[in-house]
């Protein structure tokens, strides 16, 4: 596909939580828990009038006149301000700090004075009703492959609950600060749009303060193409599916466009609708006779000129005629034929021509029918009228969510202005000169990797590696601080210490600060880099403990673990031909000497590294 | 140039366009078109008026009167059962007429057909006695107008003392009850709607008692109604900040349904006449004895020609041997004292340890398991209808279920 031709323009919206001590609006851990950790429940309906709404979709209408109930889950690490009962806090520090810096980074103008927003929410997903969310800056553009892409705002807010299941929400993600970047639509091609959200991406993580992991970052799309409509895509997890994603959405307008033109070559019309209970009363299609027989009704909706075309393919596994059941399927339907699909499902040739007849159709004429209760029924054509008329005019607007395999289903409409108005509990903030003067933008992550090749010698793999990483501040703290080899603590910080994550050791308790004394250390020689895993390990167990103390219990102590390596090379020196004719297995003998020597000095698995190295060693020379 | 205005702001080469809203800390606050808030430093911003703002008129709903439905009358004091919110502006507005309540609780219109009554519009902490007064006429002209049971809406901080004063100033045939809101009305998560409702269910009951109906718990399950003398406001901020201290609420109203579940004795529909004794004697006080506080306040009192005193004691009703004298010295001087306690839960009981016996040779009056509060109102009630002595006896007296002879009530509902 020539996207230019087809006039691409796409745009991005991503939601980034950021790293904070706290939430945004409370002191509370921002931190995702177990849903079976949760300690207690409570549930509320949510009041909102439609009018207030400004909606005409029904779906969202039901959310309010519904009365539907709504579940939160709590932990020990939420509070009664994410349980609606105490006035939230003022807006954290630490999230705006690093809101500004991301503004500054994309050359934005931040606003004077800062004003935290109510925006109506009845999806459940917010205790309050509504999501808190504050404008930090305007107007500001990043550049990718030497073109301007404009960001108009970025916004500070709240992360909503989380969904567990139907009306279920647990509490944890609740209040978790995000910030939220719009470009706008300038982008004009799928692989343009990657590469855009790439480099959004980079510059959140160049800041080293946003979160990383599954569902920390959010990316909503939308796309239109000359003709077409805007349509907003919700909830595209993998960046890897956002090109297949723009690429499906270009052609489904294309064909809906290719769709409206053969309609309007044909003279297509929307017809009546008409009752058919009767004709299909002794009908052997099993779920029409089960839906009569609850009580249903069929209806039957004639489309002059529509013939063939409801079963044409838009993309891979998404048909013109989904498109007409998806919204059906909004108003409370189940699904819906249509005669490009017929006889089928147990409906006969017979009955079919007994409807085109009743219907009065013509060669050229589709007919749908639908079997629901009667108010279903009508609502759900209602629907179905209003997407075929505007099958005649186009591409409608709308939302829609992204799927798994990069397409996409209908969601709502688009939503109307945003019904907002000002969180009265939380005063504005001045953005003074002296805040903006503080913030210091950090290097690209892009840019660092150079400069790690060049300035510590990093080849291309470790040098991509630690610039990419969370720890690559840490890297260079240690670097600049200590002299030690730079290879070797890139090693330590993104293979042993992943290694004993996995080895369930628990990293997290170990802070910043136990890492630097732990490089002073290895630098200083008071230990072998061979010893890391076991000091890091025992270390995330006690961290309360200083360093000399996990080498004392460890017992290595400055010049012991010399001692130790002296010695066994020295022992497997001398039994080399033993080490060679029982290769591996010569291991226990060895260190049963070995430990007699150094038993209650060093940990008996430092001693087997030791000696295991060292046994290689020897069977390699061969 | 004013708020609600269409305008353009220039500054420093940049401009922003939106409805001009109420200035703050100094700062042009614009409403732009995304709907966001922005504050921008006056300094050097130029501000040009692109289209004056005009208000619409409001459109408004009429009521209709529905057959076989009850007539329940609702007076606003000021708590904003119902409000609006303008999204153009942010502004709330409370609404108080039944038309404007009905429209934003639409809930409400399948329980009953309504009168309003705008009494006054006053935070609940601004509220004097003299409002209590008027509330009760009030309430006693909607129940003589035919009212089958009345809706008080009031701010929350001090609905307390004025379910009590009610208590005690009408003897009603009809429901009298108290609502409020812990979350403001103008937000989707509001307790006002499960509150509202509830309220109604039991304004339509046969509960003939002056009580207050809010939250029972958290959830939007259950509303309690209290007795309206045996009430406190025990939370700050949580929709379920409402509690009966020392007694157990009259019932529970379940939501959505509307079910009422009894838990206690209460006067029923019709069993009494209607009547009024809407008078209080102003000149009374509470105080809260404190280690180490001065008794020169009980003087301060005597001298300012109060004639009642409730005293918020330590644990069973005591204060400082240090003050004793100068109570002795008010109850002599016709100053009717009451012991009441911090502790709130539990019987005042001065025979127990010689600081309480010293108080009751002074003169002082024990309040039984009265909550100080009402304690105090009960005090302005008896000494504007009664003679001292006689004030002095009723007060240990239950005339309106303030006091519980027995202290009853199981770890559900507090102690």
């Amino acid at each position: 596909m020539d996207f230019k031709k087809l006039g691409l323009r796409a745009g991005l919206e991503i939601h980034q939580q950021l790293k904070t001590k706290e939430k945004l609006f409370c002191r509370c851990p921002p931190e995702m828990r177990d849903f079976e950790e949760s300690s207690y429940q409570f549930f509320r309906y949510l009041h909102a009038t439609p009018s207030e709404l400004g909606e005409v979709d029904v779906a969202a209408e039901e959310e309010v006149s519904l009365r539907r109930k709504y579940s939160y889950f709590g932990y020990d690490s939420t509070c009664l301000i994410e349980n609606d009962e105490e006035p939230p806090k003022e807006l954290d520090r630490e999230s705006l700090e690093i809101a500004l810096m991301i503004a500054k980074m994309m050359n934005m103008q931040i606003v004077d004075q800062i004003h935290v927003m109510r925006k109506i929410v009845v999806d459940g997903s917010n205790t309050t009703g509504f999501q808190r969310t504050a404008l930090i800056a305007l107007d500001g553009y990043i550049e990718v492959d030497g073109k301007k892409i404009r960001i108009p705002s970025l916004c500070l807010e709240e992360d909503a609950a989380q969904r567990i299941e139907g009306d279920n929400f647990s509490l944890d993600r609740l209040g978790i600060p995000l910030v939220e970047i719009s470009t706008a639509p300038d982008m004009e091609s799928p692989e343009e749009v990657r590469k855009v959200a790439e480099r959004i991406g980079e510059i959140l993580r160049s800041t080293g303060r946003v979160r990383r992991g599954l569902g920390t970052i959010r990316q909503d799309v939308n796309v239109s193409i000359s003709d077409g409509a805007r349509i907003e895509i919700k909830g595209v997890q993998e960046l890897e599916m956002l090109e297949e994603i723009v690429r499906l959405e270009a052609k489904r307008q294309l064909e809906l466009l290719r769709i409206r033109d053969e309609l309007r070559r044909r003279g297509a019309s929307v017809g009546d609708v008409k009752e058919v209970t009767e004709l299909f009363k002794n009908t052997k299609s099993k779920i029409l006779r089960r839906k009569v027989e609850e009580g249903g009704i069929v209806l039957a909706l004639l489309l002059r000129g529509f013939s063939g075309l409801l079963g044409r393919e838009l993309i891979p596994g998404l048909r013109f005629g989904t498109e007409i059941a998806d919204r059906m399927r909004r108003r409370g339907a189940g699904g819906c034929f249509h005669t490009d699909e017929l006889p089928g499902y147990g409906i006969t040739e017979d009955e079919v021509t007994k409807l085109r007849e009743f219907m009065n159709a013509q060669e050229n004429d589709a007919i749908l029918i639908i079997a629901e209760k009667r108010e279903i029924a009508e609502k759900a054509m209602e629907a179905a009228i209003k997407r075929c008329k505007e099958a005649l005019q186009g591409v409608p607007e709308e939302t829609r969510r992204a799927m798994e395999d990069g397409t996409t289903r209908y969601m709502r409409p688009l939503p109307g202005a945003a019904r907002m108005y000002p969180e009265t509990d939380i005063p504005p903030v001045k953005i003074t000169r002296e805040m903006l003067e503080n913030i210091k933008i950090p290097e690209l992550i892009s840019e660092a990797e150079e400069r790690f090749k060049k300035e510590y010698g990093l080849n291309e793999e470790l040098a991509r590696k630690i610039a990419r990483s969370e720890n690559r501040f840490l890297f260079e703290r240690v670097v600049k601080e200590f002299e030690i080899s730079p290879q070797l603590v890139v090693r330590v910080i993104e293979e042993i210490i992943p290694q004993i994550r996995r080895e369930g050791a628990k990293v997290e308790s170990l802070s910043e600060e136990h890492f630097m004394s732990f490089f002073k250390a290895m630098s200083e020689g008071r230990f072998a880099k061979e010893a890391s895993d076991e000091i890091l390990m025992k270390w995330c167990e006690k961290p309360e403990n200083d360093l000399t103390e996990i080498l004392e219990e460890l017992g290595i102590k400055g010049g012991t673990f010399e001692e130790l390596k002296k010695f066994v090379k020295k022992l497997v020196e001398e039994r080399k031909d033993f080490v060679k004719e029982r290769g591996e297995r010569a291991f226990s003998p060895l260190m049963g000497m070995v430990m007699k020597e150094f038993r209650g000095k060093v940990d008996g698995k430092i001693v087997s590294e030791v000696l295991k190295e060292e046994i290689r060693k020897v069977l390699e020379e061969g | 140039m004013k708020e609600g205005d269409r305008v353009i702001v220039r500054k420093e080469g940049k401009i922003y366009e939106g409805i001009l809203m109420p200035e703050r800390d100094g700062f042009i606050v614009l409403k732009l078109d995304n709907g966001y808030n922005i504050g921008i430093n006056p300094e050097g911003a130029e501000i040009e008026v692109l289209e004056e703002f005009r208000s619409q008129e409001v459109r408004k709903e009429v009521l209709e009167e529905r057959d076989g439905l009850p007539l329940i009358s609702i007076v606003s004091t000021g708590g904003t059962i119902a409000s609006k919110v303008d999204y153009r502006t942010g502004a709330v507005t409370a609404k108080f007429s039944p038309e404007e309540i009905l429209e934003l609780i639409p809930e409400m219109k399948e329980l009953a057909n309504y009168r309003g009554r705008s009494l006054f519009n006053i935070l609940s902490e601004n509220m004097r006695p003299e409002n209590w007064v008027q509330m009760a006429k009030a309430v006693y002209e909607e129940i003589k107008n035919g009212a089958y049971g009345v809706i008080i809406t009031h701010g929350t901080d001090t609905m307390g003392y004025s379910s009590a004063a009610l208590s005690f100033m009408l003897r009603t045939p009809v429901p009298v009850v108290f609502v409020g809101a812990q979350r403001s009305a103008d937000r989707p998560s509001s307790d006002n709607v499960v509150n509202a409702v509830c309220s109604t269910h039991v304004a339509k009951s046969n509960i003939a008692e002056v009580v207050v109906a809010m939250h029972h718990t958290t959830s939007d399950d259950l509303v309690a109604v209290h007795r309206g003398t045996k009430v406190r406001k025990m939370h700050m901020s949580r929709r379920d900040a409402f509690k009966s201290i020392n007694a157990t609420p009259v019932a529970l109203v379940e939501y959505p349904s509307g079910k009422i579940k009894v838990l206690g004795d209460y006067v029923k529909r019709n069993e009494r006449e209607l009547e009024i004794y809407p008078k209080l004697e102003e000149k009374c006080a509470l105080l809260k004895f404190f280690p180490g506080s001065p008794p020169e306040i009980i003087d301060f009192f005597i001298e300012r020609g109060y004639r009642g005193i409730v005293i918020e004691g330590t644990g069973l009703g005591h204060v400082s041997a240090e003050w004793i004298p100068h109570i002795k010295e008010a109850v002599e001087s016709g100053v009717l004292v009451t012991m009441t306690s911090q502790c709130l839960f539990g019987r005042v009981c001065d025979r127990v340890y010689d600081t309480g016996r010293d108080l009751l040779r002074a003169g002082v009056v024990e309040a039984e398991d009265m909550l100080p509060e009402t304690a105090l109102v009960k005090s302005m009630w008896l000494l504007a209808h009664y003679d001292l002595e006689e004030a002095k006896r009723l007060m240990k007296v239950n005339l309106v279920g303030e006091i519980n002879p027995r202290s009853t009530g199981g770890a559900e509902f507090g102690f």
